[in-house]
């Protein structure tokens, strides 16, 4: 699993920006799917998040430091963390400084 | 007398007579069909053909069924128990050939066939046969193989048909979509079948396809079955019909794309499928017809826009993200050559590895083209040798000997 951490995307890029991201999230993804090694993805919208905490308590927005919030995710077929590494290298959430690829193993696959 | 007259009244008398006597009687439905032509044979070419063929066919249909009815005293209880048991009030021998029963019929007979129970290879031949009317030798041709070969699937699946269910049930609103799917499965292998078919018989071909169009086009008139995927695939095949008169030459030899008149391209067809597809796009999630209809409507605009490549990669993507192939992949790739230039594209090939798949090393040629030729013809020689089909292998021979000192 390819973990996309990055900044809120609304506040920073204008709808152009936006789109031209889009797209070259939509090429990186196709690039993967190409080689038969794409299972799913999705975004995970920063609007109506919430953390639920001990004993219930309930804030809004998504977890952590601005810097850390989870943006969305896409899952891989990779033979090895190496090559998860190599997909994760042409994202397109990288271009942008501070924004990271977390790359994990799922253990039930 | 129209052309294909018999094969298309050939699977509305089918049809009707098999909603009337049940699944399991199916050959008898089709041998009262077939009687009904041998007796047009016998009598038409000497006493001339009638004002209404149509008609004449459906009133010889119906005396022969009624004389069987009559003649054959046990199958006349059997239906008739069948009627009993389904509470019917009336034992409705008129055997109505009228427009809506027709088409009802014909749709049944669609579900009938096309089930998840009988393999994909038997629904084709099984519609060929039942729901367009072809003969044995026409769809063994189709298909490159025996008539033997046919007749035992077809015999197969008649077997699976009859063991499936009795009468021939219109699905449960509820399963519709669900059976739907493996309709259009099959209308679209059907049409793949005559739009890549390697048989010489090119008046076969596109008959093949557009009999699946026509068969298609029935899902649409029906109320229940006019969902936007099906206006989504009946795009997907108009755009690719509308290329028929440009697709071969005098030899029957493949004209590629980029090779092909397009003042041969059939507007009028284009234009229907710009329609089906607007029809189809009231669906928010895009099926793969939709995708595909989608590809193949930028392939209707034959100006070489970037516009034209970057939304051609587009719908490849998300074709890819919901159901990988290698061709997809592939066709992908090339359209990423347009969009981003061959280096990239060649980059992103090589990671493919479709190393057995003859298109791939056609793909690397094509995209070595300009920038290392030798390694470009090392590539279409690969592909040569892989090649499944003489005409494909005259087309990548005629490549290689495009380039320059070859």
């Amino acid at each position: 699993m390819l973990i996309f951490r990055h900044q809120d995307g609304k506040k920073l890029a204008s709808p152009e920006q936006m789109q031209a991201w889009m797209k070259q999230t939509m090429d990186w993804i196709g690039g993967i799917a190409a080689q038969n090694k794409f299972v799913e993805g999705n975004g995970l919208p920063f609007d109506d998040a919430r953390v639920v905490g001990h004993k219930g308590v309930v804030t809004n927005g998504p977890f952590g430091d601005i810097k850390e919030t989870l943006g969305g995710y896409i899952i891989v077929k990779a033979d090895s963390v190496e090559e998860a590494v190599e997909f994760a290298k042409g994202s397109p959430v990288l271009l942008g400084e501070g924004n990271t690829v977390e790359v994990r193993r799922l253990s039930r696959h | 007398m129209i052309p294909h007259l018999f094969r298309t009244e050939y699977s509305r008398i089918t049809a009707v007579l098999c909603s009337l006597f049940g699944l399991d009687n199916i050959g008898v439905a089709e041998d009262i069909a077939s009687e009904t032509f041998l007796s047009a044979m016998e009598t038409w070419p000497y006493k001339g053909i009638p004002a209404n063929p149509t008609a004449w066919l459906y009133v010889a249909a119906r005396n022969k069924a009624l004389n069987y009815l009559a003649r054959n005293q046990t199958f006349r209880t059997k239906i008739e128990e069948k009627f009993r048991s389904a509470n019917h009030e009336e034992l409705a021998f008129e055997i109505d050939l009228t427009d809506n029963t027709i088409a009802d019929s014909q749709l049944r007979m669609m579900f009938a066939v096309c089930h998840p129970a009988i393999p994909v290879e038997s629904q084709i031949g099984l519609a060929l046969r039942i729901l367009c009317g072809f003969g044995i030798d026409e769809i063994a041709n189709a298909f490159l193989t025996s008539p033997e070969t046919i007749n035992k699937r077809l015999y197969r699946a008649r077997e699976k048909l009859r063991a499936c269910s009795g009468r021939l049930e219109f699905p449960a609103p509820a399963e519709i979509r669900n059976r739907l799917d493996t309709v259009l499965t099959t209308l679209y292998l059907l049409f793949n079948e005559g739009y890549y078919s390697e048989s010489d018989d090119a008046v076969l071909r596109e008959d093949l396809c557009l009999e699946a169009m026509r068969l298609t086009y029935l899902l649409i008139e029906n109320p229940q079955t006019s969902q936007p995927v099906v206006h989504a695939l009946l795009a997907l095949m108009c755009f690719h019909a509308s290329r028929f008169p440009a697709r071969r030459n005098q030899e029957g030899d493949i004209i590629l794309y980029e090779d092909q008149d397009d003042s041969l391209w059939n507007q009028e067809l284009i234009a229907k499928g710009v329609e089906f597809l607007h029809l189809a796009s009231r669906e928010e999630k895009p099926s793969r017809y939709h995708l595909e209809a989608g590809i193949a409507y930028w392939h209707t605009v034959k100006a070489d826009t970037h516009e034209k490549w970057e939304n051609i990669l587009q719908l490849y993507n998300n074709l890819l993200m919901l159901e990988y192939s290698p061709v997809a992949a592939l066709n992908r790739t090339y359209a990423l050559s347009r969009v981003k230039g061959n280096k990239t594209a060649i980059e992103e090939a090589e990671k493919l590895k479709l190393v057995t798949n003859p298109y791939y090393f056609t793909l690397l040629g094509e995209l070595y083209r300009g920038i290392d030729d030798k390694k470009a013809m090392q590539h279409l020689r690969a592909a040569r040798s892989l090649a499944r089909t003489e005409n494909d292998r005259k087309a990548i021979g005629r490549r290689l000997s495009s380039f320059h000192g070859n």
